[in-house]
């Protein structure tokens, strides 16, 4: 079994019978609801198509001697006359117009290569991001020689897919404020399949002072919020030029006042880990993420008096198991 | 030496066309992408797979396919003699090219362009067979990291000794000096795509050991695929809707 797959936890006997009838109930509600889990296929399984005509090879699919023959193991999905497998554990497959976190690994001329959980890095072009004086302007040598000052080698940065380029490189774009570098915070990487594509994948959990960011590519950010800068106010733009001068030369060496604008107060990252560890174990459970069901995780761990170590234990492991199989027979109920 | 009993039974009490017990458990390794541990008797082998990710050496990158690596190692304590050189040896880079070769025969390499594929097997405990055992490993670890593949490649050993075909050698029964005969075929295609002999056989009795080794190919195929199906299925549960 590979429930325990990023987290360690060793269960007493009877844990592991309750955990054991906790997912073997989740395994009654899904069926109950849904025959997705019985269309699942393995590699070289052939999908039976009916002999329909004009059926459509989707993805994860392949023709052998007149047969749809699955190349993944997954979920057959069926749209219209078009037939695919959807994978579950697999890397990220990009699609335009998804919000994405990922890591700077390099910092080429004129673009930052990213590490995205994709099969190539993707990269984001100078030209497609906005400056922070949010001026729209081309981009000049000076700006490729600040490129450092925007973002760094092992910075945790968030954009949005733009799409493939002609030669096949994947292209992000960054062009507003709610994009960009994100700090003081941590970065959890799950499998992309539990993260589904949704209006909304920035989230300010208010009660917490949290930011929580649910990349489409499986990686998540929990970090502690910071309000949008809004660069457009003419005055702010007016001290710009003596600010830029002042502050320059001290980027290293931080004065009193800038770690004070850094500092992270204990509680807020309390919350940040207690955010983090209920993902931790929602992931090793193979939960799918939403900001309900984490802030609901997070809500029973207050709830039980669980610190915010014992999270990753054995007994909150299973409780949350549990927990699980209530809220979906509850919301099977409520249909 | 006496390898079949007059009864009929091996040294590990096996039938000849018997095969030692399999194991298969999938995410042994949590940070690849894919992963599995494979038992064949007491056999144990890792794998884990990594990619596709980008092509570390640019100079190697392939435009239209995807760049296939294979590492085979073996752990120090696997063997009952320790080994002195734990890597790079001849027979370990026979074996990794052998595996290589094997999976890119499996994989859809053309589907991943310009990215690489890293195959790590690592065989934790040796009693003959390890090639065979590394092979499933990583077709297994292969299917978990949702690679594509036309088919599942899997392998077996049979071998010919008393003048009896023998199923799945184990270590005594593999440094007999007999001849032995691996097979790897993908199962749904019925396409062999390894094929390895020591020693010399005549024609038909080659035939009969080589078909005996297919049929434990086939029976493993089997079992490969349940744990992949049940693995699949466990995932979707859980995911919830």
């Amino acid at each position: 079994m590979r429930d325990m797959r990023e987290l360690q936890v060793s269960l007493s006997q009877t844990q592991k019978v309750r955990l054991q009838t906790a997912i073997e109930q989740l395994e009654k509600l899904t069926s109950r609801v849904s025959s997705s889990a019985n269309a699942s296929v393995t590699v070289a399984d052939t999908i039976p198509v009916n002999h329909e005509e004009g059926v459509l090879k989707g993805h994860g699919t392949s023709e052998v001697d007149g047969d749809i023959v699955a190349t993944l193991c997954g979920v057959v999905e069926r749209v219209n006359k078009l037939v695919y497998v959807r994978t579950l554990r697999a890397r990220y497959k990009p699609e335009t117009g998804d919000i994405i976190v990922g890591r700077v690994i390099e910092v080429a001329p004129k673009r930052w290569r990213l590490e995205i959980n994709f099969s190539q890095d993707a990269v984001l072009m100078l030209s497609s991001m906005n400056l922070h004086d949010g001026i729209q302007r081309r981009r000049t040598a000076t700006d490729e020689l600040n490129m450092r000052s925007i973002f760094e080698e092992n910075d945790v940065i968030c954009a949005e897919v733009r799409g493939f380029q002609h030669d096949g490189t994947l292209h992000l774009q960054a062009r507003s404020q709610k994009y960009g570098k994100l700090e003081r915070g941590q970065l959890l990487s799950v499998s992309s399949y539990l993260v589904k594509r949704r209006k909304q994948h920035f989230h300010h959990l208010q009660d917490y002072g949290i930011d929580l960011i649910l990349g489409c590519n499986g990686f998540v950010w929990v970090g502690e919020h910071v309000e949008v800068r809004d660069d457009m106010i003419t005055d702010d733009q007016e001290n710009k030029p003596e600010l830029q001068q002042t502050s320059k030369p001290n980027i290293k060496s931080l004065s009193l006042e800038e770690q004070e604008q850094t500092y992270t107060p204990p509680e807020t990252r309390q919350n940040i880990c207690r955010i983090a560890n209920a993902i931790r174990v929602l992931t090793s459970l193979g939960i799918t993420l939403t900001v309900d069901v984490i802030i609901a995780t997070v809500e029973m761990s207050k709830a039980l008096y669980f610190d915010v170590h014992e999270m990753v234990g054995a007994e909150f492991y299973v409780q949350v198991a549990e927990k699980e199989v209530e809220r979906r027979s509850s919301s099977i109920k409520k249909k | 030496m006496e390898y079949v009993s007059p009864e009929g039974l091996r040294l590990d009490g096996r039938r000849p066309m018997e095969m030692r017990q399999i194991r298969a458990e999938l995410g042994a390794i949590a940070k690849a992408d894919g992963s599995a541990l494979f038992e064949m008797g007491n056999t144990k082998v890792t794998a884990a797979v990594y990619g596709p990710r980008e092509v570390e050496n640019k100079s190697q990158q392939l435009n239209d396919r995807a760049l296939v690596r294979c590492e085979y190692g073996m752990a120090n304590f696997s063997t009952g003699d320790r080994m002195r050189k734990p890597k790079g040896d001849r027979r370990s880079t026979e074996i990794s090219l052998v595996i290589r070769q094997t999976l890119e025969a499996c994989i859809m390499t053309h589907l991943m362009p310009r990215s690489q594929i890293d195959v790590f097997v690592q065989v934790l405990q040796a009693d003959g067979g390890t090639r065979s055992a590394c092979i499933n490993a990583a077709t297994l670890a292969l299917a978990d990291a949702g690679i594509p593949m036309r088919d599942l490649a899997t392998s077996c050993s049979a071998g010919y000794l008393n003048s009896t075909p023998l199923l799945d050698l184990n270590y005594v029964e593999d440094s007999a000096g007999g001849p032995d005969v691996t097979v790897g075929i993908l199962s749904k295609m019925d396409k062999v795509t390894l094929l390895q002999m020591d020693g010399k056989l005549p024609m038909e009795t080659f035939e009969t050991v080589m078909q005996l080794a297919v049929d434990g190919c086939k029976a493993i195929a089997k079992y490969i695929r349940e744990v992949l199906q049940e693995n699949t299925k466990q995932l979707e549960y859980r995911r919830g809707l």
